[in-house]
């Protein structure tokens, strides 16, 4: 159960943009997470409240976008659909491919109020 | 750090930012900001910079894992007692408490340091960081960090190690790969344990293991070898002169290498990291 850790370093994360951004509040956050990235993405929701109590973050709703496993074919190079333990090319069964999506552990975006008055910095 | 150039952006996440996706809306009253950066970041960033020591130091750093009673520390004092006279060998061992296999490997003459985690499933890369404080890296020619014995948490933190290991020993299931694909597929090198066990324990197969972590789109050589009657040994131990070698080569190439699975990101992450370090010695 490493997923308190891994909110854990989410909220220094986001503690870090609302500094940057002078935000009062982050009233959202969107993260996308894979089977293979060893993170759970229900655990790491069941984590989330402890990690952020106290933080600016307190209120925000936390929203985890899961990905599918999907394998390109490093011999016939077909892309399909695969499951975290069987990473087989499903057009001609070889095992030699290379994952394409399935191991996500990313912050995409965060929503925030501003404090009255407060600039953020221009991102792009 | 990465938090502009998309660097993480995957197949499976890009339509999210891209056109009128989720997060190219911005809700009223409120303004959503992209970010685009590992949950780990802190984590890879430490790590990155424990691996630049580890490079510039000209040590080999291979990371342990498996699930507790494989054999990890049995294996090593096996190796040190090999390997004594030819490279230089030190160890990081991560247990929830005691000091005992930092015990046990001190005994064979060799520097030794403990991390105790206390509640922790994993090391990460801060910790080592601190351990390395205590190593004289430029006495070491291989690394090895010994990693709570787990076979989930320890696979998703980068420490700066080069290469991966993960033992299965021949009392577990040979279907281990299977359901631990996380663990298994981030193996560089697959060592299946105990092998002496093999004659009373015949419901393991090496080759159903080898099968099960192919299946996981794995190249990763796989050896049998028990440390305790010897067998395989041999080229365990050449395995580990190959690689001892190789990293010699790479860093007089000014080098490095990490473990051969990583997230698709972090292969496109070529950002250099040499920013405010101090020193170790």
């Amino acid at each position: 159960m490493h997923e308190l850790a891994v909110c854990q370093g989410l909220m220094s994360q986001v503690e870090q943009i609302a500094r940057r951004e002078q935000a009062e509040r982050i009233t959202r956050i969107l993260l996308s997470i894979g089977p293979l990235s060893g993170v759970e993405a229900s655990l790491l929701k069941d984590a989330f409240p402890i990690a952020a109590a106290g933080t600016v973050a307190e209120q925000a709703i936390l929203d985890v976008q899961e990905q599918a496993v999907q394998v390109k074919c490093l011999s016939c190079g077909a892309e399909s659909e695969a499951t975290a333990n069987r990473l087989l090319c499903a057009a001609c069964g070889d095992y030699r491919t290379r994952l394409i999506s399935g191991d996500e552990m990313m912050l995409m975006s965060v929503e925030l109020e501003r404090r009255e008055n407060a600039q953020g910095t221009p991102h792009v | 750090m990465c938090d502009t150039c998309g660097c993480n952006i995957t197949d499976g996440n890009r339509h999210l930012i891209e056109g009128d996706g989720k997060l190219a809306q911005t809700e009223s009253g409120r303004e959503a900001i992209s970010v685009l950066q590992g949950l780990l970041s802190e984590n890879d960033h430490a790590a990155a910079h424990n691996r630049e020591h580890f490079d510039r130091h000209g040590v080999l750093t291979l990371n342990l894992m498996s699930s507790p009673g494989s054999g990890k520390t049995r294996l090593l004092e096996e190796t040190i007692g090999a390997l004594g006279g030819e490279l230089r060998i030190a160890v990081v061992e991560g247990d929830l408490e005691t000091e005992n296999d930092a015990q046990r490997i001190r005994d064979k003459g060799v520097e030794a340091v403990q991390i105790t985690t206390g509640t922790a499933c994993h090391l990460d890369a801060h910790m080592v960081h601190k351990a390395l404080h205590q190593l004289e890296l430029d006495e070491v020619d291989i690394l090895f960090i010994e990693n709570v014995g787990n076979l989930v948490c320890p696979a998703s933190f980068d420490l700066g190690q080069h290469r991966n290991i993960t033992l299965l020993s021949v009392t577990e299931g040979d279907d281990k790969p299977a359901k631990y694909p996380v663990m298994f597929r981030a193996a560089d090198l697959m060592l299946v344990s105990k092998s002496d066990l093999l004659a009373v324990l015949d419901d393991f197969s090496p080759d159903k293991a080898e099968r099960h972590l192919r299946e996981l789109a794995s190249s990763a050589p796989v050896q049998t070898l028990s440390a305790r009657s010897g067998e395989g040994m041999q080229a365990w131990l050449d395995w580990l002169r190959a690689e001892h070698a190789a990293a010699a080569e790479r860093i007089a190439r000014g080098e490095t290498v990490r473990p051969a699975i990583q997230p698709d990101g972090q292969l496109l992450h070529t950002h250099s990291h040499d920013h405010g370090h101090h020193s170790h010695d």
